[in-house]
């Protein structure tokens, strides 16, 4: 996880001094982060207001690092969920707005509802035509960046001269891009499920 | 937990990696890094997502071959033409108009360029203008104090136009007239029919043998002209829409379930070799980004995708149904 997308880089390079991955990055990105549209739907059904729950989903992350932490946790779907709620009951809690019984219980709660594996070759497809969809949305110029440096390889300092902008707003384009397509890649609960 | 809005948070961590990333990057740099990912535990989780999600993206360069060839213009018998092929070439082409500029007493000769099949040149004018010219494509320019004219004799041409009131900028394809006041389009020439998609600012097409009257078409972001020689119709397309057709600006052919005949048809724009698409798998749907030079790995994805025969037929590559 420490590679930057590009290895044209110095031998010195001052990037790998801070970000080394941890193992609680290479757990969370790789167990918790595909559960994150689960995870919205999950808070967007018990919790009143919608608007809330982009940072809900940021103090669930905050907690389940915290915990993971001191021991990585064995059932990553049942304890993001169980933190999940643990996170609401102590809102409501403070709020006064919602009764706790409300809340569903997550041993109870039909959280592992894991479609059947289907055929790798479909896996594939499905994520490369999500990939394709998710590029598709982006806004044009966002696009046009993302692409630039994610299919022909280039920097930044490329990319402004190959689209004659200004590095300063291709830097903007790319970070806007890469920000939107996080959110889709991970927070958008697929469209359907087929075709 | 003070954290900042997940909005915000989101945007920084996007922000970090994208100027870690992509940009020169000092040790000052990674130190101010180092100090914002360990603020919070938020932003950590923030900076992991967002290069996870990037990673997961790798996928799309699976679809790129991974040596680029770069793109070979054969000279073709008799060069008459200024034949792209060289940055040298280019420079000594603008180099050209550039003398012929400051010849004023007389009338300069347009100067002709063309990119071969497979080819994708980009033109800086003296006046500002850019022309990227696609594959299989050439034009003419006059480019004077007095004038700014082009004439696009085949293929396909992005115009990035430098505005001039005082001279409009005028493309002549075949019997049609685009007067451009400072915009970017699109036009594609073949056979039968001129298109003209605008992306930004304003343009008007006309009719030059304008029998009768023929209204011109005045033209807004996201209209596309298609012009026969008896008709001119227009469409409307998102502007967005607009910058897939122009992916060819990156070497790149954008496919939305197109069926597998007309993707072999644009392919075969850009490559010598072609491909063929036999019988019913000509209807077969696929998407994706494809490098447009590269017919063997489109032929791959659409065989693990679809379930087609892929095969070598002398220089051509042939998909067929099993």
């Amino acid at each position: 996880m420490t590679e930057t997308p590009d290895s044209k880089r110095d031998t010195a390079d001052p990037r790998s001094a801070a970000m080394t991955a941890s193992d609680v990055d290479v757990w969370f990105a790789r167990e918790v982060l595909p559960l994150e549209a689960a995870l919205m739907q999950f808070l967007q059904h018990h919790w009143r207001n919608r608007s809330d729950v982009e940072d809900l989903v940021q103090d669930v992350y905050v907690r389940i690092y915290e915990a993971a932490q001191k021991e990585i946790p064995e059932h990553p779907r049942k304890f993001l969920f169980t933190t999940a709620r643990n996170l609401l009951i102590d809102r409501a809690r403070r709020a006064q707005i919602i009764p706790i019984e409300a809340l569903p219980d997550p041993e109870t709660l039909d959280i592992a509802v894991d479609t059947p594996g289907p055929e790798r070759n479909a896996i594939a497809r499905d994520e490369l035509r999500r990939l394709q969809e998710a590029l598709d949305r982006l806004p044009a110029r966002n696009r046009e960046a993302v692409v630039l440096a994610r299919i022909e390889g280039l920097t930044g300092r490329e990319i402004s001269q190959r689209m004659g902008l200004a590095e300063a707003t291709v830097s903007h384009h790319l970070s806007n891009g890469i920000a939107a397509l996080a959110d889709m890649l991970y927070g958008d609960a697929p469209k359907d499920g087929g075709k | 937990m003070s954290d900042l809005p997940a909005r915000e948070v989101k945007a920084a961590a996007a922000d970090w990696f994208e100027r870690r990333n992509f940009w020169e990057w000092t040790a000052e740099n990674e130190a101010a890094f180092a100090e914002w990912l360990n603020a919070s535990l938020a932003h950590r989780a923030a900076y992991v997502r967002v290069e996870a999600a990037w990673k997961r993206t790798e996928r799309l360069t699976v679809l790129k071959s991974s040596v680029r060839r770069p793109v070979q213009t054969p000279q073709r018998e008799r060069t008459r033409f200024w034949f792209f092929g060289a940055t040298a070439a280019t420079i000594a082409a603008a180099a050209i108009i550039g003398a012929i500029t400051y010849w004023p007493s007389t009338e300069p000769e347009a100067q002709t360029y063309a990119t071969a099949i497979g080819g994708r040149e980009t033109l800086a004018l003296t006046d500002g203008s850019r022309i990227e010219l696609n594959t299989d494509t050439q034009l003419r320019t006059q480019i004077t104090a007095r004038e700014r004219k082009v004439w696009l004799d085949k293929g396909e041409a992005y115009f990035q136009v430098k505005h001039d009131a005082a001279h409009p900028f005028v493309v002549i394809a075949g019997n049609h007239r685009v007067t451009d006041l400072g915009t970017k389009f699109v036009i594609r020439r073949d056979a039968t029919k001129m298109e003209v998609a605008l992306v930004e600012g304003r343009a008007q097409v006309d009719a030059l043998n304008s029998k009768a009257n023929a209204p011109s078409v005045e033209m807004v972001p996201g209209d596309i002209v298609v012009a026969t020689a008896n008709r001119i119709e227009t469409r409307k397309k998102p502007v967005a829409a607009l910058s897939t057709d122009l992916a060819w600006r990156q070497g790149l052919l954008i496919f939305k379930r197109s069926t597998l005949a007309e993707a072999a048809s644009q392919f075969n724009r850009y490559n010598r070799e072609k491909l063929v698409v036999d019988g019913s798998a000509a209807q077969l749907k696929i998407g994706g980004t494809f490098q447009s030079d590269n017919i063997t790995d489109f032929a791959e994805v659409a065989r693990e995708v679809l379930g087609v025969h892929v095969a070598r037929r002398g220089d051509q590559t042939v998909i067929s149904r099993q």
